[in-house]
């Protein structure tokens, strides 16, 4: 049986975030997603890459592509070793920003993903996970 | 002792494949599931050599699980078989003859290398492995059917939610039958996709065909009056019978702006009303000559004639 | 560095937003336009986004941005062409864009234009 692609892309510069986009777009598009499903990924990847960015300082995505049974998905991980953020309950809250952004970045993902996961402390970093199923 | 079966298995296939291919030909033909209509002896002649073959590469390394990498080109071979016997009409019985087959010559030569006391010790692995391998072409055989159900419900999906073009802007999609989640998305999708086609203002979504009406259902169908709305076209949900409308209230569904009509006519007259459009009653009254060149002059400036 | 071209039609600004846009991308079509309007004295602004696969929460806040600077201006803005699949994303992802208007293409949204520039001109006389 094949091994499921893993890849890992920096987010350090703006232009990262749009190839964040687009690879997050291949992985679905060979994965069968459908249009629909592909845009709702590609948005919440969008969003987290961009806090990644903006908030934590730069970091990196681990794109997975899982299989369980006959399931098939793709996770996305985002991880920066930022400032971390101190209430989460808040940060999760629509409407909430510290910076430019609409404040939809977290709760958004979380909406338009199957899965979503979030370690964050102040002074260790952020990890945000999603899982999208096709 | 179950590493010691493999070593049979193992033996009995490098040395005596031969006859065994043969012996094991003979079964499939004069099995009650050989169809000589479908399949030639020369054609199981070569799928079973292909297969014997396989498998003694898989057990050469003494590899009991099926489903690991060792076994995976007589997993891949089988799925090829199955598919292919799918398509051509066998039923799951008569395809996973083709393993079962072999077990009475495989078993007939393993005794020959086994000692009486452990026959039935060192057969029974055996006998487990390629139950496994026979209900193993089973389930590949009903995954393809599986697969047919499903392309042919998505065209059923794709041809019960028709959309109309009521007039010039105006589209109407009568939606009939439950509206389960699945479907219900690929109906959004669909009439999303034919406002942007026709360029039409005003959507009207009717569900006088759809008996009941849950909160996922009417969740959904606000989040397609809302799409459609933020793409800059706005639509009116008609047909609401009294039962939904009571549904409607008790769930606690918010309509919000969402326009909503008890019929197809009277959404359409309000969407008449919105494209600018009237309808007016021709007149009955007997022609005069002096109307017959207002009709003229009025053509000639539309340009017609 | 690239920059989205827009192009002066009559009264009206048309902007074609054909590439992935990165955030000071999107940044500097914002300036530029808001130049462009003051600097050819545009009453109308009409962004075509036919072509974008994907609208996250920062390019949605570019068009409400958008939409109100070219108001303060005394302009009007219209964003034409969105697809389905971005439609139907925003509204999970819970984005309505407040304040910008839409329409399904550049006809309607011409029509759309004409029809908001002249209720403000009405406006406009009334209040003189």
């Amino acid at each position: 049986m094949l091994v499921p692609l893993s890849e890992n892309r920096p987010i350090a510069t703006p232009e990262d975030v749009v190839a964040v986009r687009q690879a997050v777009r291949q992985r679905a598009v060979e994965l069968g997603f459908n249009l629909v499903d592909q845009t709702k990924i590609v948005t919440a990847a969008s969003e987290l890459a961009r806090n990644t960015l903006q908030y934590g300082g730069g970091g990196t995505l681990r794109i997975e592509e899982i299989i369980e049974g006959p399931r098939r998905g793709l996770r996305l991980v985002f991880e920066d070793d930022g400032p971390g953020i101190a209430n989460l309950e808040l940060a999760m809250k629509d409407g909430y920003t510290t910076g430019n952004g609409l404040g939809l970045g977290l709760s958004g993902a979380k909406r338009l993903s199957n899965e979503f996961d979030i370690h964050s402390r102040p002074g260790e970093g952020t990890r945000v996970t999603i899982v999208r199923w096709r | 002792m179950a590493t010691d079966s493999i070593a049979s298995l193992n033996e009995v296939l490098q040395k005596d494949e031969a006859t065994l291919l043969q012996s094991w030909v003979d079964n499939q033909v004069n099995a009650s599931a050989f169809r000589p209509d479908r399949t030639s002896r020369q054609d199981l002649m070569d799928q079973s050599r292909r297969f014997l073959a396989l498998m003694r590469d898989a057990v050469r390394g003494g590899e009991q699980d099926i489903m690991s990498p060792a076994w995976t080109g007589v997993r891949q071979m089988l799925d090829d078989l199955s598919v292919s016997r799918a398509q051509q009409g066998f039923s799951p019985s008569e395809t996973a003859t083709f393993i079962f087959s072999l077990k009475e010559p495989l078993f007939d030569r393993l005794q020959r290398v086994i000692g009486q006391t452990e026959a039935v010790a060192r057969l029974w692995p055996i006998n487990l492995l390629l139950d496994r391998l026979g209900l193993y072409t089973t389930e590949v055989f009903q995954r393809g059917r599986e697969k047919v159900i499903i392309r042919q419900q998505q065209e059923l999906m794709e041809l019960s939610t028709p959309v109309v073009t009521l007039w010039d802007g105006v589209l109407a999609l009568p939606l009939i039958g439950t509206l389960d989640s699945a479907r219900t998305q690929v109906v959004m999708e669909n009439l999303l996709q034919r406002i942007v086609e026709s360029g039409a203002a005003i959507a009207i979504i009717d569900i006088t065909g759809v008996p009941t009406v849950d909160t996922v259902t009417a969740q959904h169908l606000l989040k397609t009056v809302a799409a459609a709305r933020l793409m800059g076209a706005d639509c009116i949900i008609s047909g609401i019978r009294p039962q939904i409308a009571q549904t409607i209230v008790h769930l606690g569904v918010e309509l919000g702006t969402v326009v909503t009509k008890a019929t197809l006519a009277d959404a359409f007259a309000i969407a008449l009303k919105r494209v600018g459009l009237v309808v007016q009653k021709a007149s009955t009254a007997p022609r005069r000559r002096d109307d017959e060149g207002a009709d003229a002059r009025a053509a000639a400036e539309r340009g017609e004639g | 560095m690239e920059r989205i071209p827009i192009l002066k039609m009559g009264e009206y600004l048309l902007v074609t937003i054909q590439v992935d846009m990165h955030d000071r991308l999107a940044m500097s079509l914002q300036d530029d336009l808001t130049s462009r309007i003051v600097s050819a004295r545009a009453k109308g602004v009409l962004i075509d986004i036919s072509a974008l696969e994907m609208v996250d929460s920062f390019i949605g806040r570019m068009f409400g941005d958008i939409a109100a600077m070219s108001r303060v201006l005394d302009a009007e803005t219209v964003v034409v062409g969105m697809r389905p699949a971005v439609a139907i994303t925003l509204v999970e992802l819970g984005l309505s864009l407040p304040g910008v208007r839409t329409a399904l293409n550049i006809e309607r949204g011409m029509e759309l234009l004409r029809g908001l520039i002249s209720a403000r001109g009405r406006d406009d006389a009334g209040s003189a």
